[in-house]
């Protein structure tokens, strides 16, 4: 095996044997120590899988579309076309990074803060378990094994929920579980779809729909992206979302939105529009009419919404429309879009939980009537609130601009009476965001403090400092410096469209 | 012509040791009249018939009572694997049965010698070659249930699951003995491959309406004992009234029995353009009405009971393929039985720990409760309600559940080779009614216990696990999570 080769299993068998190691350790603040090691160690091995084995695929004639920089390849279950075969590439390795990252910052921060509901030591075991499933998802080049791991995050965040969420937390997790798993039944169809009709499950040989019939394609396409289109997820079927991401405990919440709705996206990007490219074209309208949708209902519910958790779930919705306009144009600018937009959601909307969960902590309440005034009492916290939520709604130089500009500008490269006006509606969609952001903003850092808010004291723990600032720094640096990851991203972005926009 | 017919005495060995299990049974109990030596020649006895099963089928196919080409008993690849399956439920079984017998809840010669004779149905049933040997095989298997059943004393509910079970079971047996009648009368044959010979060849035969009709009645007799919708309605009955053992193999060995004779008659009897509409409407019917009924459950064992009504929707499901003509090919055919013997092994294994671990969790000789008496069991007893929450979700078709994963993974796969999409998005959907009702356990045995804790002496305190109980369900669970990391070995065995 080669030196990346290890890190590509190291990624998934550490924090799998994280979790073992902190279900069997049997105090509970030890057992939170060893879960933030395994986290930290897994980002180690994350991170130096963007070194080597690059560009040896891209001279050789013919090369497919996908090429892993590292892969690994064991067969599993032959009879179900089922193989261990995990690689990494420029569209997964900052997907990878992200999730390793926010699950280190979320067990870093449960060994400050357990929320209510059960041991600590159970949370980061499961968050362990949740990370495996994700990182999977991301790594996975066979299409029954990116199945596999995306079943695998949706019992351990059910119980995440159900055991450490907020009041109505079980109603919530059920149909978070429930919709969940109506995705990916879905998916299970429409991979099998594929398999049945090449013979293989390879992602390798399958991108660019090589041997598939027009029929297949579209069946195809249309169950993926229905099961991603519930994950991600897509106007009209977000409905799980907001009460999912509101019920949640912070560091839920900072996973399920961080990075749990990319593997929705991701899905997309790389087996829906890459495994079956003229149903994406086909369906590549609808899609974006949809996605439009999705800013400009959400931008609009965000603006009636009382409660900040709640408001910025509601944002996800817009800001994901934004990132599935970019993959519905099926044009390099748009992929590259939706890439960095994931990149930035996760990172800003982590931090806008861990920000809400922190107001919500000191104030014992949520509701946006009952808080104003938390510059006076809690100036640190109002300015790190206020620099996520400018963030979030798309200034130029922080992260979230990168993601909507490229969306709207891709729409509009299309050109054509449709996507012109796509592209205009989700201009429009984005000045809502703003708008819905000032006025958060306005009710709970100016005017007055209130009586919850007038308790509160202005320090901050050195946990939360600690768990806020690598967000803080990286929605700068990825303002700042957009090529750090699309760099990485452009060949294989490339190299995709070349094969489905021919 | 020889008169006397030559028997191949190593082929039927399996059936030997079974049945010989039973008579040795009753001797000790009636010699020693010892529990203790009666029940540990019965699992010694369950052993052997699995080592002999197992033996016998890694060599090569064995055929005997033989007339010209057919013959009555055939003992190859899928025999053995129903022998060792049926031996080792009914060991199992044995197992979780030993606390109650021990209490002197049920007479313990009687109880072990219904079981074995049971078991050597089973055995029988694999192998059978001819509808003849099949029915009566199916019979020596459910036969011993009536009684075991009713076998609890002084229980009412037992005695009526008894009899509600022996009613319908015979009305079942009619119906199939004459779907078999008219089958004989219209071919004049038997054995099942001749039958299939003769139905593909002669296509006149097959467009006669007694044979629709002889399809039908065989078919539906068999949907009986597979508890399949709409002749399902005795099962949550029965498995509630039973003795929790009892249901246990009720709904693994005895379901697994009405498959194993349903793939029989429709892989190599029956004409597939006739049996794959059926086949298709009952798995469509079975999974939703057994799901959407489970929903509204709140005895355990009644909700297992829907539970597993629905899973023999799931297993039928392959077969529904049959139905159209792209699932007719030799290739998608074969898959499709493969499919269905495949989901049938995960599901008894995954049925056997779920079982096994309300055994453990209740006290001894107690029935399934409700779902409020496993509230919290998990925080309770960590092991036991951690293995009945991987067998619930295994159940359930979702991670850490592999076993029962793959399973409908292959069910969906075989359905998609034989070009029936809509099949398969219909068991996807139901898995999605599935989880609701298997979630709703799981999280029950991790929720906080109810406020109005008893002080002592109620249902929430601790209950001692007998030794052979935690045994079979340690097993049991070990058993499911290696075929959920290697499921290849399943998907070999039920191919072959």
């Amino acid at each position: 095996m080669t030196f990346g080769q290890v890190l590509l299993v190291a990624v998934l068998v550490v924090p799998a044997l994280g979790a073992v190691a902190v279900a069997a350790t049997p105090r509970d603040r030890a057992a939170r120590l060893v879960g933030t090691v395994a986290a930290a160690l897994t980002l180690l091995a994350a991170v130096p899988l963007v070194f080597g084995g690059r560009g040896w695929f891209a001279w050789s004639a013919g090369a497919p579309a996908v090429r892993p920089w590292h892969q690994v390849d064991l067969p599993w279950v032959p009879g179900l076309e089922l193989r261990f075969h995990l690689g990494v590439d420029g569209i997964s390795w900052p997907l990878v990074v992200l999730t390793a990252l926010l699950t280190l910052l979320c067990c870093a921060y449960t060994m400050w803060r357990v929320p209510d509901g059960g041991s600590g030591r159970a949370l980061v075991a499961l968050l362990l378990v949740v990370e495996v499933g994700i990182l999977g998802t991301f790594l996975a080049l066979d299409l029954v094994l990116f199945f596999l791991f995306f079943e695998v995050v949706l019992l351990p965040m059910y119980a995440i929920i159900a055991g450490w969420g907020g009041a109505d937390r079980r109603r919530a997790a059920r149909k978070f579980a429930l919709y969940t798993l109506f995705g990916s039944v879905l998916l299970l169809v429409g991979v099998y779809v594929v398999v049945a009709a090449a013979g293989t499950a390879d992602v390798v040989a399958l991108t660019g729909g090589g041997g598939l019939s027009r029929g297949t394609q579209l069946a195809a396409f249309t169950l993926l992206a229905l099961a991603f289109a519930v994950k991600s997820p897509l106007w009209p079927l977000h409905s799980w979302l907001p009460d999912a991401h509101t019920q949640a405990p912070t560091v839920g919440s900072v996973v399920l939105a961080g990075v749990l709705l990319k593997m929705g996206t991701y899905g997309l990007i790389r087996v829906a529009v890459g495994v079956a490219p003229e149903g994406a074209r086909w369906a590549a309208p609808v899609l974006g009419v949809l996605a439009v949708a999705a800013i400009l209902v959400g931008s609009l519910v965000c603006l009636a919404q009382t409660e900040v958790k709640r408001l910025i779930a509601y944002s996800s919705v817009g800001h994901m429309g934004f990132v599935l306009l970019g993959v519905a144009t099926l044009t390099a600018t748009g992929i590259q879009a939706a890439l960095i937009g994931n990149i930035a959601h996760g990172v800003i909307t982590g931090l806008l939980f861990f920000l809400a969960g922190a107001v919500k902590d000191r104030t014992g309440t949520g509701t946006l009537a009952e808080l104003s005034g938390l510059r006076e009492t809690a100036p640190r916290l109002a300015g790190l609130l206020a620099f996520a939520a400018v963030a979030s709604l798309g200034l130029p130089g922080l992260a979230g601009f990168w993601g909507e500009a490229f969306a709207v500008v891709a729409a509009v490269q299309v050109g054509g009476p449709l996507w012109t006006t796509l592209g205009v509606l989700a201009a429009v969609g984005g000045a809502l965001t703003a708008a819905y952001f000032l006025r958060l903003l306005r009710q709970v850092t100016h005017g007055r403090p209130s009586p919850a808010v007038g308790r509160v004291g202005p320090g901050l723990a050195g946990a939360e400092v600690t768990a806020w600032a690598p967000l803080v720094l990286l929605a700068l640096a990825i303002g700042l410096v957009p090529a750090l990851v699309l760099g990485v991203a452009e060949a294989p972005v490339d190299a995709l469209i070349a094969v489905v926009s021919p | 012509m020889n008169a006397v017919q030559s028997v191949d005495s190593v082929a039927l060995l399996p059936a030997y040791l079974a049945a010989g299990t039973a008579v040795l049974v009753l001797v000790i109990d009636l010699l020693l009249a010892r529990p203790a030596a009666t029940i540990v020649v019965a699992a010694l006895g369950a052993v052997g018939t699995a080592v002999g099963s197992a033996l016998v089928g890694a060599g090569a196919q064995r055929q005997t009572f033989c007339v010209g080409a057919d013959c009555s008993w055939i003992f190859g690849g899928r025999a053995a694997l129903v022998g060792v399956a049926v031996a080792l439920l009914t060991l199992g079984v044995l197992g979780l049965s030993v606390p109650a017998l021990r209490a002197g809840r049920s007479p313990v010669g009687e109880y072990c010698f219904l079981l074995a004779c049971s078991m050597t149905g089973g055995v029988v049933l694999g192998a059978a070659g001819d509808l003849i040997t099949l029915i009566v095989a199916l019979e020596t298997l459910t036969l011993p249930l009536y009684v075991l059943v009713g076998l609890r004393r002084g229980s009412l509910a037992s005695a009526e699951a008894a009899v509600t079970f022996f009613v319908v079971s015979v009305v079942a047996t009619t119906l199939t003995l004459l779907g078999a009648a008219l089958l004989y009368a219209v071919t004049g044959g038997l054995h099942l491959d001749r039958l299939g010979t003769l139905l593909a060849e002669r296509s006149e035969l097959r467009e006669l309406p007694l044979t629709t009709a002889a399809v039908a009645l065989l078919l539906l007799g068999l949907a009986f004992k597979v508890a399949a919708v709409p002749f399902h309605a005795w099962a949550p009955a029965t498995y509630d009234g039973a003795p929790l053992p009892v249901a246990a193999y009720l709904s693994t060995a005895s379901k697994l029995g009405g498959l194993v004779a349903l793939l029989a008659v429709v892989q190599r009897a029956l004409p597939a353009d006739q049996t794959g509409p059926v086949l298709a409407l009952l798995a469509v019917l079975t999974m939703t009405v057994g799901n959407l009924v489970a929903l509204r459950q709140r005895r355990t064992v009644r909700l297992l009971a829907w539970s597993s009504v629905a899973q023999a929707g799931y297993i039928l499901a392959p077969l529904g393929a049959l139905a159209l003509a792209a699932g007719r090919t030799d290739e998608a055919r074969s898959a499709a039985y493969a499919a269905a013997m495949a989901y049938a092994v995960f599901f008894v294994v995954l049925e056997l720990a779920a079982f096994a671990a309300v055994t453990a969790l209740r006290p001894v000789g107690a029935d399934g409760g409700t779902l409020e008496d496993l509230r919290g069991a998990a925080r309770r007893h960590p092991w036991r309600g951690a293995a009945l929450g991987l067998a619930l979700v295994g159940l359930a078709g979702l991670p850490p559940g592999l076993a029962g994963l793959f399973a409908k993974v292959t069910v969906v796969r075989s359905l998609l080779d034989g070009g029936a999409a809509w099949l398969a998005l219909v068991v996807a959907l139901n898995a999605v009614i599935g989880l609701a009702y298997y979630l709703r356990v799981t999280a029950a045995l991790w929720a906080p216990p109810p406020l109005a804790t008893p002080t002592s002496g109620g249902g929430a305190a601790a209950v001692p696990v007998v030794g052979v109980v935690a045994v079979v369900l340690a097993v049991t669970t070990v058993a499911a999570v290696v075929l959920g990391v290697a499921p290849q070995l399943v998907l070999d065995l039920a191919g072959r």
